[in-house]
């Protein structure tokens, strides 16, 4: 056993495992309280209070939400196909896990489990299989309703992945790395201008070229959290509850979860990628604030955009993606490419 | 540690791979296959080819398998359109091809061509990895290919636009939507 734990390898595994482990409880913890800030504040925006009887201001409100759900009737719709209909909230939730562990939350190596030189392609990578849990979900509950809502979020999540992918490019540019801790590195210190230092953090959203990528981003993150305004897959309206009108007790749950998993993980993105990561003044060790309350900002600003704007079109949705965002963030790859070429032999 | 995962992802790709034909339903064997490219990206980690791994999963996993699960659960296929004599002759063919395969993959590794064995993967010096070496490579040696395959793409996608455009005035409606 000493000799165990004296390999590198093995301790290394072992840490990676305590810090999954954490994060893995945390999560779990912070989307509970998410659901429950969503339910107040939503309740706040409508002029009324929001969760208040279970408890203290209704804080034990998400404790009695799990153990309802935990305890509900699961039921499979008959004519469903059994074993993707039980696969398909695992993969509605899998992806999101997977991409925390290169999401850096603080100085390296306490607060990354992994800085892998492609962290950012492996968010990617993971957001593009998130699209599998819903629309296998939204085909195998042989409901038509359900299949309509998995067809949209499978179009809409191609369409604006595309958009998302490009508008990432010139932050690649300015870093000049894929990794994850590289592009936070490229963000500290203070903001220089030929020479001159601005009372300025070294921000990517304070270089005018990031400023379009991040709003384009911003915005392709709500449809690829498939939140109002593009909560299109969902949309109760004409779907009745769309992919998972199905779904009851913790299979349903386990789609909640992914939603807001997946919402913390792409606003962590935004952090890391445009808002300097857990860069922010103090010692470096203060770092995990900064980082968690940048993401508490943006978590936010996700709430309010979802209570205070009125769903799209599925046309208009589809024809933002591609005739709006698509070419603004090609053109965008264009001029930061070339001014950051025309800046570095100037 | 290496030689283990090698294998069970070596194993996983074989059987999902094995699957992907066997199985009766088309949504199940697309799933399959989604499971047998993530096994080849876990290979292709081992062998440190990061970005490869990364690029296979997003292009071929994400996306491309959605647009062809969704064009199966579209046509809803639940049984076989064909007759059973075009089945058999399809079979056949498909037997014959795979022994041909097999045949010469196996005079290929007697020959010596592949040394079975563990493969020494060779992490490229430069720091940004892979993906830094792939770029160098791609604008500057293989620049020219790289060039010329952007313009089929871009053709493929003009062809496509043409197509649904081009249709008859009855049918011209309907593609004019989209």
């Amino acid at each position: 056993m000493a000799a165990l734990m004296q390999n590198e390898v093995f301790q290394v595994a072992l840490w990676a495992m305590v810090k999954v482990g954490i994060i893995l409880g945390v999560m779990l913890g912070v989307v509970s309280y998410l659901i429950y800030a969503e339910r107040k504040i939503c309740g706040h925006i409508q002029a009324r209070t929001g969760p208040n009887r279970v408890g203290p201001l209704g804080l034990l409100q998400p404790i009695a939400d799990v153990g309802k759900l935990l305890f509900k009737e699961e039921f499979t719709p008959a004519g469903a196909n059994k074993i993707i209909f039980h696969i398909a909230p695992i993969l509605a939730v899998f992806p999101a896990i997977v991409t925390f562990s290169v999401i850096p939350m603080g100085p390296p190596p306490m607060f990354v489990v992994t800085d892998i030189n492609v962290g950012l392609l492996l968010f990617l990578a993971m957001s593009s299989l998130g699209v599998y849990g819903i629309t296998l979900g939204g085909w195998s509950s042989n409901n038509k309703y359900a299949l309509l809502g998995g067809l949209r979020s499978s179009a809409q999540m191609i369409s604006y992945e595309l958009a998302m992918g490009l508008s990432t490019i010139p932050v690649l540019l300015r870093s000049g790395t894929l990794s994850l801790s590289g592009i936070v590195d490229s963000q500290g210190g203070a903001y220089q201008i030929g020479g001159t230092t601005l009372p300025l953090p070294n921000w990517g959203i304070f270089h005018w070229y990031l400023v379009l990528p991040f709003f384009i981003f911003l915005i392709c993150s709500f449809a690829e959290t498939n939140r109002a305004p593009f909560d299109l897959p969902e949309a109760e309206g004409e779907l009745v509850a769309g992919f998972h009108t199905e779904y009851s007790s913790m299979k349903w749950a386990l789609f909640f979860l992914g939603e807001y998993m997946n919402m913390i993980v792409i606003c962590s993105i935004i952090v890391t990628l445009f808002l300097g990561g857990w860069h922010g003044p103090g010692p470096a060790i203060l770092g995990i604030v900064w980082y968690l309350l940048k993401l508490f900002a943006l978590l936010f600003f996700f709430i309010w955009v979802r209570w205070t704007y009125p769903r799209l079109r599925y046309d208009q949705l589809m024809g933002f993606g591609w005739k709006v965002l698509l070419p603004a963030s090609i053109a965008n790859v264009v001029i930061a490419a070339v001014w950051l070429y025309w800046r570095a032999n100037a | 540690m290496v030689p283990y995962l090698f294998l069970g992802f070596a194993g996983l790709l074989i059987a999902t791979a094995l699957m992907v034909v066997l199985h009766k339903n088309p949504v199940t064997s697309a799933l399959f296959l989604v499971l047998s490219f993530t096994s080849l990206a876990g290979i292709y980690l081992l062998l440190q080819a990061e970005f490869i791994g990364m690029v296979q999963i997003i292009v071929y996993a994400g996306a491309i398998m959605v647009l062809f699960l969704f064009v199966i659960m579209y046509l809803n296929l639940q049984h076989d359109v064909e007759k059973g004599a075009q089945i058999a002759v399809r079979r056949g063919i498909g037997w014959m091809v795979g022994a041909l395969m097999l045949l010469f993959a196996g005079l290929i590794v007697r020959n010596g061509g592949f040394s079975p064995g563990p493969v020494q993967a060779v992490p490229p010096s430069l720091e940004g990895g892979n993906a830094q070496a792939i770029g160098r490579v791609l604008y500057s040696r293989f620049l020219f290919p790289f060039e010329i395959t952007s313009i089929l793409l871009l053709v493929a996608m003009v062809g496509a636009i043409v197509m649904i455009k081009g249709r008859p005035a009855a049918d011209g409606a309907e593609g004019e939507k989209e």
